[in-house]
């Protein structure tokens, strides 16, 4: 421990592996001061700029917002949450909230907040703290939090979360390496505002107690360096480390291990090592935030290129327009890009957002800045050329030697190139920082970050895939076992129900012994008959057979209509003798799945012709069954299950309609226990024969024939209670 | 004779021997293999792994893993629509046959899309409810339904019981979140 200290005081650090020292050209913009740029006359503001989620909005269209007035924020507890609020940077109206594009590689839209300024600039009340130290240290959490702070430095992840940690913290190391060609924005903070950095520095100390805290900076910031050693000399806890410049050194496992020799493991968080690292501007930011209740609404922005007349550092607004600080700058419609810049100039318009190597190019520059934006590049045709031509890798190894994370480049792009996920898994694509030095010095030019970039969109979205198939897997065999419970317990029921109903009959009542001298009668009769099927030529079964084998589809569907048309009619019936109770009998249907289908052929002989045309429509829908079937019974598969069932419930409703047509009526005739031994008579003699006979073809054409001998019977019994119904009327 | 017999002993003590040391190493194997048994995955298990688990039921089968249990059983492996070409690709590799193309009869488009209904339309009639094979729809008899966005699967099984037709596929709208990098959108050339 001691020895790392005593390292870092003799000014001799560690190496990463790798690097290149590309030209700086940051000779453009370091020795400008940052200059305060006029309103802009719109601002976008995209409400999530951070890693996390967006916050509620608080505003609507038409309010009129005050500078620093919070626009959106999280319902739930702030301190904890990935939620990071967005703020008003100036006061003015909002005119819109839509969707519009956003600084992204994709172009892609998000909502976003426009508001127009009315050129007040009038803040909000703020309380100005004099004495932080008096703060809490909550209430200092709850400030940075408010203040809507995500790291400054390219990531965004939400700085309330990184400070509100209580495991000891060995190092607080403050980035300000600013390794990537071309950005000065931090230069120049340190350069103007090292009092004000100094402060959030102490409030971080107080918030994280750490053992010491480092400031590592790039040799090539002088300026920046004496200003920093001056302003710290007061507090022997923070070294300033001078490194050598190297690129990248400011990605932030390259700087643990360029100040302490540690080396982050793959998928570990510095936190768990003792090391908590912040960008130098989000220093700066959390003091505004803390001391001057100055929420984050502007940032330093190096607007930087060739193609630039006047390239500089600017205190951007968040939420200006790309275009509105490139006017700003002079951006340069003629000259070398300007023949086709006359025909259509923002499709030609190069324009990078963030640094040449880890920047993206913008769609448009529509797209307003935004909290991680630090560097807006408009470089010239020769300065960076917009499409290099590939060629084919020539294996020199170079992006291995050069790669910070010591991966192997030149493996990775061929398995990105062939969508071997697992070899990339294998080779660690995960822990490549995207620094672009691979790409940088490759010399057949091969653009490898990009696809590294597409490798890695595409095994985050295989992961996501697998997870939600995972899911969907668990809640279907969830529901499969939900199903089988609800079967079992309904067959439980049923079962009871049955055995209740038997022991009613056995019962020693008069209408017991009725029906059971009935059942028995019944029985003879159909052994009778069996008899005598037997005896039947076998020419004419076969006959039989073929016929019924034909009908077989038609038989399906006609059953089922017949069931529907029995039913209308049961209801038909049930209406004319009672109106009432009638939803009864529908609730109480499925408890009788015993019964047969005799109703079904009492219209199948009334109605024989509507219902052949019906089936024969139906038969040439044959081939695709979900249409044809009625919808309710779509889901059960066993047609002949499904023929039963329904006609069970025709029938449990045509025995309800009759029933009550009996009591309205005050007929105590023979007809309700005859009914009912003739039920049982015909639900005994299937039930015996189904046993028998397993084919469900066979058993269907007993039933039709016991269905026959019913319908007559039924058929009968409506007569008779249409007379009885005209006798009482 | 005295030779004779020597060699008999000799000869009996040999195969004694042997006949020892194989069935102590047959002992051995044989607690070895009870005791350090390996559970391997069946394969029904790794095709019902490989499978998108949408249960949509499109490949004929009611759900992802008899599909698994009819492909182990050598039923066509390109019957999957959802999971595409990728899926079949996996399923040929595991299985150890040529990659074929979609079936046709599958051909559909299986882009991501998520089940969606129109509230003011839904009569309540929770037939979406037991069509649905994840349980991802909401709601009880004669109340409105909605769809869990987050677990519906996108499998159109609701679709079509609908009596009143409310329920649409929507494709699922890309974000910044679920953006694939383009490789026709940034200036990047395919080298073979």
């Amino acid at each position: 421990m001691e020895s790392i200290i005593n390292r870092i005081t003799r000014g001799h650090f560690w190496h990463f592996h790798g690097g290149i020292h590309p030209p700086q050209q940051k000779f453009l913009t370091k020795d400008k001061p940052i200059r305060n740029l006029p309103l802009p006359e719109q601002l976008i503001l995209p409400i999530q700029q951070h890693i996390g989620q967006p916050g509620d909005l608080l505003v609507s269209v038409g309010d009129r917002v005050l500078k620093g007035q919070v626009l959106t924020k999280s319902k739930k507890p702030t301190n904890q949450s990935m939620v990071v609020p967005v703020h008003a940077p100036t006061s003015g109206i909002v005119t819109a909230i839509k969707n519009s594009v956003i600084a992204h590689p994709s172009g892609l839209s998000s909502l976003c907040i426009f508001i127009e300024p009315d050129g007040e600039d009038k803040w909000q009340e703020r309380n100005i703290c004099e004495y932080p130290e008096l703060l809490t240290r909550e209430q200092v959490i709850d400030k940075i939090t408010s203040a809507g702070i995500a790291g400054m430095g390219g990531a965004g992840f939400p700085t309330h979360i990184k400070v509100n940690i209580q495991p000891e913290i060995n190092y607080l190391i403050i980035n300000a390496a600013e390794c990537e060609p071309y950005i000065t924005a931090d230069d120049l903070l340190i350069r103007e505002h090292s009092a004000t950095i100094l402060d959030g520095i102490n409030i971080l100390e107080r918030l994280l107690t750490p053992h010491h805290i480092l400031i590592g900076i790039e040799d090539n910031k002088p300026e920046a360096i004496k200003v920093l050693q001056q302003a710290t000399a007061d507090n022997p806890k923070i070294k300033v480390c001078v490194l050598p410049t190297k690129y990248p050194t400011g990605g932030e496992k390259q700087l643990i291990q360029v100040l302490t020799g540690q080396e982050v493991p793959s998928g570990v968080i510095p936190r768990k090592l003792g090391i908590v690292m912040q960008n130098i501007a989000t220093c700066f930011a959390i003091a505004d935030a803390v001391i001057f209740d100055t929420p984050l609404i502007r940032r330093v922005v190096t607007v930087s290129g060739q193609a630039l007349d006047k390239p500089q550092n600017v205190w951007a607004l968040l939420g200006t327009p790309i275009n509105y600080l490139l006017e700003q700058c002079h951006y340069q419609n003629t000259g070398d890009t300007g023949q086709r810049n006359k025909s259509n100039v923002n499709a030609n318009k190069h324009v990078i957002m963030g640094g040449p190597m880890m920047g993206f190019s913008l769609s448009t520059d529509q797209v307003p800045v935004v909290k991680i934006t630090n560097c807006v590049l408009a470089p010239s045709k020769d300065e960076i050329p917009a499409d290099n031509k590939e060629v084919e890798c020539i294996r020199c190894g170079q992006c291995a030697e050069v790669c910070p994370a010591q991966l192997l480049p030149q493996e990775l792009q061929w398995s990105a190139k062939a969508k071997d996920h697992q070899q990339l898994t294998k080779l660690n694509l995960a822990d490549c920082i995207e620094c672009g030095a691979c790409a940088y010095v490759c010399p057949s030019q091969i653009p490898l970050v990009h696809y590294y970039r597409i490798a890695k969109a595409e095994m985050r979205e295989q992961h996501v895939l697998h997870l939600q198939s995972e899911k969907a897997k668990t809640r279907f065999e969830a529901r499969k076992v939900r199903l089988e419970k609800e079967k079992l317990a309904r067959e439980t029921k049923q079962k009871k129900a049955a055995d209740a109903r038997k022991a009613k009959m056995a019962e020693n009542t008069p209408e017991a012994s009725n029906a059971k001298s009935a059942v028995a009668a019944a029985l003879a009769r159909v052994k009778a008959k069996k008899a005598k099927a037997a005896s039947l030529q076998p020419e004419e079964k076969l006959a039989e057979k073929a016929t019924l084998e034909k009908d077989e589809l038609q038989a399906d569907k006609k059953s089922q209509v017949a069931a529907a048309i029995a039913r209308a009619k049961a209801k038909k019936l049930a209406a004319k003798a009672s109106a009432s109770k009638l939803s009864d009998a529908e609730t109480e249907a499925p408890t009788e799945t015993s019964g047969e289908k005799p109703e079904t052929d009492t219209p199948k002989v009334k109605t024989s012709e509507t219902e052949a045309s019906q089936a024969k429509a139906s038969q040439t829908k044959a081939s695709q069954p979900k249409e044809v079937i009625p919808k309710e019974s779509v889901h059960k598969t066993n047609n002949y299950k499904k023929l039963k069932i329904a006609a069970a419930i025709a029938k449990a409703k045509a025995k309800k309609a009759q029933k009550l047509a009996e009591q309205n009526q005050s007929e105590n005739s023979d007809e309700l226990p005859q009914n009912k031994a003739e039920t049982s008579l015909n639900e005994k003699a299937e039930a015996a024969q189904a046993k028998k006979i397993k084919d469900d073809e066979k058993a269907k054409r007993i039933a039709a024939a016991v269905a026959k001998a019913k319908a007559a019977k039924a058929k009968r019994q409506e007569q008779q209670n249409k007379q009885n119904q005209q006798e009482a009327e | 004779m005295e030779t004779f017999v020597a060699n008999l002993t000799f000869a009996l003590l040999a195969i004694a021997v042997l006949g020892g040391m194989s069935l102590l190493f047959g002992a051995l194997l044989g607690y070895a293999s009870v005791k350090f048994k390996v559970e391997s995955d069946p394969l029904v298990e790794q095709l019902d792994q490989l499978l998108p688990q949408t249960q949509c039921g499109q490949c004929g089968y009611p759900g992802c893993k008899p599909y698994a249990q009819a492909v182990a059983n050598g039923e066509a492996i390109n019957k999957c629509a959802p999971g595409g070409d990728d899926t079949i690709k996996k399923i040929a590799e595991l299985m150890g046959v040529e990659v074929e193309p979609l079936d046709e009869n599958h051909e559909v488009d299986n882009s991501p899309k998520v089940a969606f209904i129109i509230e003011e339309d839904c009569i309540g009639c929770t037939k979406c409810i037991q069509a649905c094979p994840v349980d991802a729809i909401l709601g009880a008899a004669k109340q409105m339904h909605t769809i869990i966005i987050d677990e519906c699967t996108g499998c159109d099984l609701c679709v079509e019981p609908c009596p009143v037709d409310c329920i649409e596929m929507i494709p699922i709208e890309k974000t910044t979140q679920n953006w694939q990098w383009d490789l026709n959108n940034i200036p990047v050339v395919q080298v073979d």
